[in-house]
C-alpha cells in the first residue's frame, strides 16, 4: 500500500463499515438509556457526536438519571474511560515522530476500542489518515443510532424495547468474556467482580451508596488490588505467572 | 435530573477528551511502572463486570428473560461471537422468551 493520506483514508473508511454497522445497533440502546435518564433527541445525538464512547456514554446517562453532581460525573468519566488513557499510550508508540499536534488531537477524538484494535494491527508507524476514515463512518453510525434509539423508543411496542435493553449489556460481555477465557485472572476477576456488585447492591448500608459511587469504588478496589496481586508484565497482557503456567502446558 | 443536560454533556465530553487526548499529545515514552500498567489495564473487564451485574437483570421487563440473555451472551462470547452478534442475539433471546413463553 502506497504510505499516502487518501488511501489509507479510504481503507479506513472500508475498514470502518462493519464497526459502524456494529455502532448503529448498540447506539440504538444507547439511546433508549438516553431518553430514559431525561435526554431529547438533539441532547442525546450531540452527546455521541462529541463522546463516542458505550460503557462511559451508558454510565453518564445513569448519573444523569440518578442526579449526580458534577464532580461525580467528572470522576465517572476518569474511572470509566480509564481504559483509553492505556490505549491512548499505546497509540503514541505506534505514531511516527513527525505526527502533527493536530492530527494527534484528531485521533484522540475518538479511540474506541474497535478504532483502536484495528489501528494497532496496522503495519508499522500509523498513517493518521487511517483511523480518520474509519471516524468519517462510525462517528455517523453512533450517532444517528443513538438519535435513532431516542425517537423510535417511544415508538416502538414495549416488548422489543425490552430486548433492546439488553443490547448494550451484551456488547459489554463480548468485550470482557473472550480474555477471561484466556486468563483465569481475568475470569476470577469478572466472577469477584460480578459477586461485589450484586452484594453492594444488596446488603443493608453498602446498597445506600449510589449505582455511580459503586462503580467508581468497585472498580478502584479491584482492579487496584489486582494490579498489585496480579502485575502484568507482558506487552500482550496476559499477567506473568499465568503465561509460565500456560507455557508449561 | 440536578443540572441542566448541556453541563452533563459538557463535562462527559470535556473529561473523555482529555483522558484520550493527553497522552496521545504529551507522553511520548512508554509508561514503565508496572503497577500503573497493570492497573489501567484491569480497569475495563472490572467496570464493565460491575455494570453489567446485577443491573442487566433490571433492564428487561421480566428478571428471568435477563438472566436468560446474561448466560447467553457469556455463552455466545465464550464461544467466539463478536460484538455485533451477541449483542443482537441476546436482544432476541429476551424478545422470544418474553413473547412466546411470557416470562
Amino acid at each position: 500500500m502506497p504510505n499516502d493520506g487518501k488511501a489509507w483514508f479510504a481503507k479506513g473508511l472500508r475498514d470502518g463499515l462493519p464497526i459502524s454497522m456494529g455502532y448503529f445497533a448498540v447506539a440504538f440502546t444507547l439511546g433508549i438509556a438516553a431518553k430514559n435518564a431525561g435526554l431529547t433527541a438533539f441532547q442525546a445525538t450531540l452527546t455521541s457526536l462529541l463522546i463516542n464512547a458505550s460503557a462511559g456514554e451508558f454510565a453518564g446517562f445513569t448519573l444523569i438519571s440518578a442526579g449526580a453532581s458534577l464532580l461525580e460525573m467528572a470522576a465517572m468519566m476518569l474511572v470509566v474511560n480509564a481504559r483509553y488513557l492505556l490505549m491512548s499510550c499505546a497509540l503514541s508508540q505506534k505514531l511516527g515522530s513527525q505526527t502533527s499536534l493536530l492530527h494527534r488531537m484528531l485521533i484522540g477524538f475518538d479511540v474506541t476500542d474497535e478504532i483502536f484494535g484495528v489501528s494497532i494491527s496496522a503495519p508499522g508507524k500509523l498513517n493518521p489518515f487511517y483511523p480518520f476514515g474509519m471516524m468519517a463512518v462510525s462517528i455517523p453510525g453512533w450517532a444517528s443510532g443513538t438519535c435513532l434509539g431516542v425517537l423510535m423508543g417511544n415508538v416502538l411496542p414495549a416488548s422489543v424495547v425490552s430486548a433492546l435493553s439488553v443490547g448494550l449489556y451484551g456488547m459489554f460481555l463480548a468485550v470482557i468474556i473472550p480474555p477471561a477465557r484466556k486468563s483465569r485472572v481475568i475470569a476470577g476477576l469478572i466472577v469477584a467482580s460480578m459477586g461485589l456488585s450484586f452484594l453492594f447492591s444488596k446488603l443493608p448500608f453498602l446498597s445506600r451508596i449510589s449505582s455511580g459511587m459503586r462503580i467508581i469504588l468497585l472498580t478502584v478496589l479491584i482492579a487496584g488490588a489486582a494490579a498489585v496481586l496480579f502485575p502484568v508484565r507482558e506487552e500482550g497482557g496476559i499477567p506473568e505467572k499465568e503465561e509460565a503456567a500456560q507455557n508449561a502446558l | 435530573m440536578r443540572y441542566n443536560a448541556y453541563l452533563y454533556i459538557l463535562v462527559m465530553a470535556l473529561v473523555t477528551y482529555l483522558i484520550r487526548v493527553l497522552p496521545l499529545t504529551l507522553i511520548r515514552r512508554e509508561i514503565r511502572n508496572v503497577t500503573i500498567r497493570s492497573f489501567l489495564f484491569y480497569v475495563p473487564y472490572v467496570t464493565l463486570a460491575v455494570m453489567t451485574f446485577p443491573a442487566i437483570l433490571d433492564a428487561t421487563e421480566s428478571t428471568w428473560s435477563a438472566a436468560a440473555a446474561l448466560l447467553a451472551g457469556i455463552g455466545l462470547a465464550w464461544w467466539g461471537a463478536g460484538l455485533f452478534q451477541v449483542s443482537v442475539l441476546s436482544c432476541a433471546v429476551v424478545f422470544l422468551l418474553e413473547r412466546f413463553l411470557q416470562i
